[in-house]
């Protein structure tokens, strides 16, 4: 059978699809690829479907022996790769012959590497879902080294083109896309023009569940406690120190300390491959009127 | 119902109760609405969680202001979810101090009304039970564990609930069940969803 065989697993490798949505309402979250984006974009170059499981390595260090001849991709934060001793390169199509080696180094710019292979990682799905879920618990455990991760059948379709042109992660300021609320409301005006105009950096206290930020602390209007409602990914919560967290995939689905504002949905990807020392920058687009 | 904006790909429903939450919940979930991908309840709003390829936030907004909830008396019912329970929990010693109740009285309290599970949330299955005697409040345990074992049975604040599974936590436990909470091969996983009823059992 086809698979692939971890030598090293590198610091934070974990197998994700496109997560488990719908399932929120029984405390699930819906995890999944950090920057979907690029896990899809592996995907297709591979002919797989775009929610087929993959690895997402985050800071390189992983090294995978092919079962079987494999094709693979590697995109995202694309780092030196090689297959053997032989250079390869990012966002394309790169045969994997049976017993050869696949290393992902640490990327210069970004933090997430996308590894799909085509036919898909095909570990047990949990819920529908290949993904690890850090914070519940759910799908398959992180990798290891000495995992042998099953290979799926091939799908029908072939891949269409070997190479994607994409731009590397930013290695500056990233600008993201807020709508404000739902709740600015329990904020000083002043703390939302802060967040509109300050610049708040990614610190090292950062995983699959969010992001915690640092700049000018963001202070409350109205000092009640929230009950706890419904968060999505993207949200930008203010614990009571006043310093926001940027919830990604693994966040928890409801949570207690009010939103200030989200990310737009296609942004969330892009802060995804944001490091610890970063700097972000939030632009207010309008929501959409509910009229 | 006031609706809250939530990003580009959901809408946060505020409403008057719990009730209202539960109602307007029931109704999405039997009407499932295009593009609509989770419906998340929560102590007095919902969270509606939208693809924003397949609909928009006016549709949905639409969806929300014309759903007619049918009211709690023709909500699904359901036999309560009975939970057996062995109250012999480390914390009930200082939940009886806090409450200035006897431990005997805690128990009884917690056994002889329905609960109502309002969400779940903090971890898959766990739910957010409701509706408990207001003796009973008690603030969270100062110190929260790094671990309590699957099936303590806890409060906190105006909640009573049970932990599906080992995990940290800071509600008082008082007592334990060997009642599964969540179970993956079981549909839905979840022994309490929202709105399910719920009654303990004293089992000694």
């Amino acid at each position: 059978m086809k698979a692939l065989a971890v030598e090293q697993a590198g610091p934070a490798t974990t197998v994700q699809d496109l997560g488990r949505p719908g399932l929120a309402r029984l405390g699930v979250g819906e995890s999944g690829a950090v920057d979907r984006r690029s896990l899809r974009l592996a995907n297709r170059l591979l002919g797989n479907a775009e929610d087929a499981a993959g690895l997402e390595v985050t800071l390189g260090g992983l090294a995978v022996r092919a079962r079987g001849d494999l094709l693979v991709s590697v995109t995202g934060a694309v780092g030196p790769l090689s297959v053997d001793d032989r250079g390869a390169a990012g966002n394309s199509v790169v045969a994997l012959p049976d017993a050869t080696v696949l290393t992902v180094g640490a990327p210069a710019a970004g933090l997430r590497s996308y590894v799909a292979v085509r036919g898909g990682i095909d570990v047990p799905p949990v819920l529908g879902s290949r993904a690890t879920d850090v914070m519940s618990g759910l799908g398959p455990p992180p990798v290891e080294q000495g995992a042998v991760l099953p290979v799926g059948p091939s799908p029908g379709d072939w891949p269409v083109v070997d190479l994607a042109a994409v731009p590397a992660p930013p290695d500056d300021e990233v600008e993201l896309r807020v709508v404000t609320g739902p709740r600015d409301d329990w904020f000083t005006p002043a703390a939302v023009e802060s967040l509109l105009q300050a610049s708040y950096e990614v610190t090292s206290d950062s995983n699959r569940v969010g992001m915690r930020l640092q700049g000018p602390a963001l202070d409350r209007a109205v000092d009640d406690e929230l009950p706890s409602e419904g968060v999505v990914r993207g949200a930008l919560q203010v614990p009571s120190g006043g310093q926001p967290v940027l919830f990604l995939a693994d966040h928890p689905v409801t949570g207690g300390y009010p939103v200030i504002a989200v990310v737009v949905a296609d942004d969330v990807d892009r802060v995804g491959q944001a490091r610890p020392g970063q700097h972000l920058r939030f632009r207010r687009v309008q929501g959409k009127g509910f009229s | 119902m006031r609706l809250l904006p939530c990003g580009d790909a959901a809408v946060l429903a505020e409403l008057d109760d719990l009730d209202a939450v539960l109602d307007l919940y029931g109704a999405l979930l039997e009407t499932p609405q295009p593009g609509v991908v989770d419906v998340v309840p929560a102590a007095s709003t919902l969270l509606v969680r939208f693809d924003p390829s397949k609909t928009d936030v006016g549709t949905v907004a639409r969806t929300l202001r014309s759903t007619r909830p049918r009211g709690g008396s023709s909500r699904p019912e359901h036999a309560p979810v009975e939970i057996p329970v062995r109250y012999d929990g480390d914390d009930l010693p200082d939940v009886a101090r806090l409450t200035g109740l006897p431990e005997a009285e805690v128990v009884d309290l917690h056994t002889s009304v329905e609960w109502t599970v309002a969400f779940v949330g903090f971890a898959p299955g766990f739910g957010y039970l409701v509706g408990g005697d207001e003796r009973l409040h008690v603030s969270r345990r100062d110190d929260p564990r790094t671990r309590v074992p699957t099936g303590s049975v806890g409060l906190a604040g105006p909640f009573s609930g049970v932990y599906p599974r080992d995990s940290p936590g800071g509600w008082q436990l008082i007592g334990r069940t060997d009642a599964v909470l969540w179970d993956l091969d079981r549909d839905p996983p979840a022994l309490l969803v929202p709105g399910a009823r719920v009654r303990f059992r004293d089992v000694g």
